[in-house]
């Protein structure tokens, strides 16, 4: 069942232009362009190595593109100097996908952080914060464990509680139900559709579940070859035509031409002449 | 891949010697931003709204210095009976053994507590600095505290350095002490020199600037293991393996820079 669909004429949060990035001589994003509207959740597709990650990262501005404009919130993310970039950080919430809890931190003073860091606030508002986003995401009671006493579901739900705790106008989910059995990432989903419905957040996933994906999305944009394949509706992209689109949602490789002499030439590291033999 | 299996092993020598200095220089320059950007973030931190945390800076001060000190003072110790022992028996075949205060002040002041600190600190605080570095690294720990908006240099960097400058030399001014106290037990029941007499001979031939040349150095060593174990730390890639890897490195590069410095700083404040 797909998720109830947004208003598609509300103003963009996130705007790409043309992203072109490079890791040394291999060029990783090859002039993506791309938005996200206010209160939609967007799914990020793609096979492994079509540079989700790599998108996902500098949509986070953790890293910087070779060319291109990344635009979070109207704000071009390239000219922001630095008191500007940490004010737009603060209305940025990740959740990363092993948690990224500090392991010598308790479950709530992970979730306090970013309070302590940001703002004035005494600590018994902070810690009752910290346990109304706790039952926002199902784990109240648990915000004196440490992280290693919680399951990889805890784990990634309270990631979620430490993103929402600044009530961020966006929300960065990297891989939210990989690794969890079909309850504990169903629930997650349910997590992220409630966070949409009633904080308006506008939410940016990236994952490999194809149920997951066609659950909670409001739009999908499918990568390959560091190249935008498709954008937009669920329901578009079940009944695209194309064959690669077609072959990532059943899951089956595509067939790939073998060339032999290349293929030898990696193997043994000698260049092969067409015909010649070893 | 193919072109580099074809060139003679002389080219690939050449061109491992090559890769290593460019990677070498490129460490030392990631090493002088680092401090550039620790200092910056202790002065600027309270303008841009993000100041270090003093309570952070006591907590590594704690851990780095206040839980140094038996290990110091024991390694401290022992080296000063050692230098005693030795002195003794070396200035014996001059029938000189009474001069062995002296011999005991410079090296203990000037050379033995600075090294042996710093050596010490740098095989429990800089390998613990980097492997705390690298695990948070590779769990994705430090991209948090990025997208939340802190500045992991201010949180993480800039108080284990700050402690490191002001531990090492406190921990060096303790070495001193209990390095001179433990030789004197010794030359007092070996030479039968008095407790009193060997302390006013000492405080008689030792100056303010050995004292100082001795500090001096080990905050220079607290610099080295704080930019050591940053660096090395920040640069961990695969996994537990190379957060291993990089410790023993840290500890190896930290150990290695203390002694150099240490020779060079000889070197230049004897001339």
């Amino acid at each position: 069942m797909a998720a109830p669909s947004k208003d598609t004429t509300a103003a963009p949060v996130i705007e790409v232009e043309d992203l072109v990035t490079h890791y040394g001589p291999r060029m990783i994003l090859k002039g993506v362009d791309m938005d996200v509207k206010e209160g939609e959740i967007m799914v990020i597709m793609g096979g492994s190595g079509s540079g989700k990650s790599t998108l996902l990262r500098h949509l986070m501005a953790l890293e910087y593109p070779t060319s291109g404009i990344i635009r979070l919130l109207g704000q071009d993310v390239g000219a922001l100097g630095t008191l500007e970039m940490l004010d737009l950080r603060k209305r940025l919430g990740v959740a990363f996908q092993g948690g990224a809890l500090f392991s010598s931190m308790t479950v709530g003073e992970n979730i306090m952080l970013p309070l302590s860091e940001h703002t004035d606030l005494d600590p018994m508002t902070m810690q009752i914060m910290a346990r109304i986003k706790l039952e926002v995401v199902n784990l109240a009671g648990f915000e004196d464990l440490m992280p290693s006493e919680l399951s990889g579901g805890m784990i990634k739900r309270a990631a979620v509680a430490r993103a929402i705790i600044m009530d961020p106008k966006i929300l960065f989910c990297d891989e939210p139900s990989a690794g969890l059995d079909p309850a504990v990432a169903s629930a997650l989903d349910d997590l992220l559709l409630r966070l949409r419905d009633a904080m308006g957040m506008s939410i940016v996933v990236v994952t490999h579940e194809l149920d997951s994906a066609f659950k909670i999305a409001d739009r999908i944009t499918v990568l390959d070859q560091g190249k935008i394949l498709f954008i937009g509706p669920t329901d578009e992209l079940r009944n695209h035509k194309s064959e690669r689109i077609q072959n990532l949602l059943n899951r089956r490789a595509e067939e790939e031409v073998l060339d032999v002499d290349a293929y030898l030439s990696r193997l043994t590291g000698v260049t092969v002449d067409g015909g010649a033999s070893l | 891949m193919a072109e580099s299996q074809t060139q003679n092993p002389l080219s690939r020598f050449a061109e491992r010697i090559g890769r290593g200095a460019v990677s070498g220089i490129e460490e030392l320059g990631t090493c002088g931003v680092l401090v550039v950007e620790s200092l910056y973030w202790l002065v600027a931190g309270p303008r841009l709204r993000q100041p270090v945390r003093l309570g952070a800076v006591f907590v590594q001060m704690m851990e780095i210095g206040i839980k140094a000190i038996p290990i110091v003072a024991m390694m401290a110790g022992t080296i000063g009976v050692m230098l005693a022992i030795q002195g003794i028996h070396t200035l014996k075949i001059f029938g000189a053994e009474s001069r062995v205060v002296v011999g005991i002040a410079f090296s203990v002041v000037r050379e033995f507590a600075p090294l042996i600190t710093g050596i010490i600190v740098a095989g429990r605080s800089g390998s613990a600095l980097a492997a705390r570095l690298g695990t948070m690294k590779i769990s994705q720990e430090i991209d948090a505290l990025h997208v939340m908006g802190i500045n992991p240099t201010r949180y993480l960097v800039v108080p284990a350095f700050l402690s490191l400058v002001v531990m090492v030399p406190s921990l060096t001014l303790l070495s001193d002490f209990v390095g001179l106290f433990s030789a004197g037990l010794y030359v007092g029941a070996d030479l039968g020199i008095s407790m009193a007499a060997y302390v006013d001979q000492t405080i008689e031939v030792l100056s303010l600037d050995d004292l100082t040349h001795g500090l001096g150095k080990s905050v220079i060593f607290g610099v080295l293991i704080a930019v050591i174990g940053v660096v090395n730390g920040a640069s961990v890639t695969g996994g537990a393996e190379g957060v291993g890897r990089v410790t023993t490195r840290a500890v190896v590069q930290a150990i290695s820079a203390i002694v150099v410095t240490d020779m060079l700083f000889a070197f230049v404040a004897t001339r």
